[in-house]
């Protein structure tokens, strides 16, 4: 599904990731943790597309082609989902609106038609229920007076109904609550299927309580330090990111 | 960051849709302007001594002022000697009775630009009165409208058929004297439309005139009329476009509103006037001056435009707030791309008491677009408890063009409440790349923020010319759903 080699990103000049190494498989959870400034959410944006990361070496090939080479739409159109750490707003434009124009650019690429307005509202009254939201968020402007909690939801709303290959998700736990924590496992466990993968960024192991993930990866100064199965992440959680980014300080010194 | 920039450059270069020329026979007077001028048009048109004396009037006054200059526009002097103030389409001799008679190839322009006349009079229940050039070409379903006493037909028919109103209210508003713009149309006018909503009768469709100036080195100077009486309520639409030509053509229009005692008149323009091209040759110079005066309490008044085109836009509609409990509104969308420049906005003279008025406006600017919003509340003694609500938003996109606010606010009574909200923001990065990761072009995606921008406004608008004006701005209509 997703194969990355030795992927090397700057920002504004500055070395961010150093080389990052990770392969991804259909039917695969995986998290990847750190702590603040260890190159997370940077791996997640490049992996969408954003502007401002800076490719200097190494390469991301998503489902046998060059992700790099597609603009951020296309990225989308074929399957890449990326759940924002930071939902933005966009006034004047109602939630339900943005859903539908998604939806329809995703299936126009998939060489579907159009869902009708009738089906369209049945699909989204289903998912809302999946994510305990109000009806009356899909008529506001995108996430606009949202609540933290709503925004995130609102993320997992839209991965629901788009049914990524491929979803990202940037620390959508963080600043949640415990009930709004299920919320978004439950999202994710739900679309959890033999043909898609899933890529948890996150700093605590709380979430992983909830998703249960195959594998775990620490990343640390632009590095992956290590990578195990779940218990790494239960190990994390007792001793702490401390005696493995010393390690790669050490060696990168 | 490149990309995304080179994306909103892309938008904004659209080429303009309405650029063609139709090749009608014209007839037209010779350029330049003199009292013979004023007389042959007053004469070509078989006008009553009351219509060519005030003409006359106008014209000289219009000697002695001089071109307002305090506008936030740039351009070169404009030779009023070189422009053609009369020019019509040569059948008009044999007026049309109906449509069957229209020139075909006249119908053909309107169908170009998406104006179907017949397909209007039998199905949309739109009535049209479509101006070509100088002159009113067509005017759909005038016997349904007749049959409630609507009288709804283009200016000259009026002075010619209903002499009395035209008597009683021409002027009323915009006074002959009133600028400069406003006096030379008063003296040159060629034709326009006319509209009288009887006592009582709420006009049951829209009323529509499109616009269109055709020859070239013509100006248009067309003067619409719009009375509602006591009771009475209207909606009203006009729609322009012109040829894609180098020089610069003048289109210097007045419109006059009158809403008697608890008449409602809702006007709203679609402006897509050739802009001129992307270096900025060519395009319309608009200097329009629209008024409306709530004359009867309880009147209310309601201006919405959607300005996407001209080089230059001047152009304050207004409202006197005459009677007591009158309402004046204004909702404006005003883009200013490649080298366009508006300057526009509203005056809401608040003289009745407990009055109240609302002004939305949002700029867009882009390319090297100069956006001015210029605006006047005057709250005079006499009105207790005014109210008056502005919010004026600005919105950039690129950073060689720019975006100005000009409110002015007069307040002579302390009971008055006024209330002011500016904000001027760019499209973010952010929000570009949140909906292109939905999977939105990035055209949709500028697309999708521009038209929330002025949401506020396109909901002011009737269903559809919604559409249409969202179309002007290349965006898709953003769906009910549900």
């Amino acid at each position: 599904m997703l194969s990355i080699k030795n992927l090397q990103v700057n920002v504004e000049g500055k070395p961010i990731l150093n080389g990052i190494d990770l392969e991804v498989k259909a039917g695969e959870v995986h998290a990847i943790m750190g702590p603040n400034g260890s190159g997370k959410s940077t791996l997640a944006n490049v992996i969408a597309g954003r502007e401002g990361y800076e490719v200097v070496g190494g390469s991301v090939t998503y489902q046998g082609k060059d992700l790099l080479q597609l603009p951020p739409e296309e990225r989308a159109r074929a399957g890449v989902f990326l759940a924002f750490q930071y939902p933005v707003e966009v006034p004047g434009v109602s939630n339900i609106y943005l859903l539908k124009a998604a939806l329809n650019a995703v299936r126009k690429h998939q060489g579907k038609s159009e869902l009708d307005a009738m089906d369209f509202l049945t699909l989204v009254r289903e998912k809302l229920k999946l994510v305990e939201m109000k009806e009356e968020l899909l008529y506001r402007a995108v996430n606009e007076g949202f609540s933290g909690g709503e925004k995130k939801r609102n993320e997992i709303l839209q991965m629901a109904i788009l049914e990524p290959k491929l979803a990202v998700l940037d620390e959508t736990d963080s600043g949640l609550d415990i009930d709004a924590l299920k919320v978004v496992a439950n999202g994710v466990n739900t679309l959890r299927s033999p043909e898609r993968a899933t890529i948890l960024v996150t700093h605590y192991q709380r979430l992983l309580d909830y998703i249960v993930p195959d594998r775990v990866h620490v990343l640390a100064h632009g590095n992956i330090v290590k990578s195990g199965d779940k218990s790494l992440a239960l190990e994390l959680e007792r001793q702490g990111y401390a005696w493995l980014t010393q390690d790669s300080a050490r060696v990168s010194a | 960051m490149t990309t995304s920039k080179q994306n909103i450059e892309a938008l904004i270069k659209r080429e303009y849709g309405a650029g063609f020329v139709t090749d009608v026979e014209q007839e037209s007077l010779p350029p330049g302007l003199s009292e013979g001028t004023v007389r042959a048009i007053s004469a070509k048109k078989h006008e009553p001594e009351f219509m060519l004396e005030w003409r006359l009037q106008a014209y000289r006054h219009w000697l002695s002022m001089q071109e307002p200059t305090w506008a936030h526009v740039r351009y070169p002097r404009i030779d009023y000697q070189d422009i053609i103030y009369y020019s019509a389409p040569k059948s008009r001799k044999d007026a049309p009775k109906s449509l069957d008679e229209v020139d075909p190839k006249l119908l053909e322009t309107y169908e170009k630009l998406g104006i179907p006349l017949k397909e209007r009079e039998l199905l949309a229940g739109v009535a049209v009165d479509a101006v070509f050039d100088s002159v009113s070409v067509a005017t759909t379903f005038k016997d349904k409208l007749g049959a409630m006493g609507i009288i709804f037909c283009s200016f000259s028919e009026a002075v010619h058929n209903h002499p009395e109103l035209v008597q009683k209210y021409l002027g009323s508003v915009v006074p002959h004297t009133d600028n400069f713009f406003a006096t030379l149309n008063s003296a040159v006018f060629s034709d326009g439309s006319f509209v009288y909503v009887p006592k009582g009768v709420r006009c049951p469709m829209e009323l529509s005139t499109y616009f269109r100036i055709n020859a070239s080195k013509t100006g248009q100077f067309e003067r619409t009329l719009i009375i509602a009486d006591e009771g009475a309520s209207v909606s009203y639409l006009e729609g322009c476009t012109a040829p894609m030509r180098d020089e610069n053509q003048l289109h210097a229009a007045v419109v006059e509103l009158i809403a008697l005692k608890g008449a409602t008149i809702k006007y709203s323009t679609v402006q897509n006037w050739y802009p001129g091209d992307a270096q900025g040759k060519g395009g319309i110079y608009n200097f329009v001056t629209k008024r409306g005066a709530c004359r009867g309490d309880g009147a209310k008044i309601s201006w919405t435009q959607v300005e996407t085109g001209s080089a230059i836009t001047w152009k304050y509609p207004s409202v006197l707030l005459e009677g007591d409990n009158t309402v004046g509104e204004f909702y404006s969308v005003a883009l200013a791309n490649n080298y366009q420049q508006a300057d526009t906005g509203t005056k809401m003279i608040h003289i009745g008491k407990n009055t109240r008025s609302t002004i939305i406006s949002k700029g867009i600017s882009a390319g090297h677009g100069q956006n001015a919003y210029r605006g006047l509340v005057k709250i005079l003694k006499g009105a207790d408890n005014a109210r008056n609500y502005t919010q004026c938003d600005s919105l950039l996109m690129g950073d060689k063009c720019g975006a100005h606010t000009f409110p002015y606010i007069e307040v002579k009574n302390p009971t008055a409440k006024v209330e002011h909200e500016a904000t001027t923001s760019r499209i973010s990065e952010d929000q570009l790349f949140y909906l292109k990761q939905r999977g939105l072009s990035a055209e949709d995606a500028v697309s999708m923020i521009v038209n929330g921008f002025c949401k506020a406004v396109f909901k002011e608008l009737p269903m559809e010319f919604a559409v249409e004006a969202q179309k002007l701005l290349g965006v898709s209509l953003e769906g009910a759903v549900g």
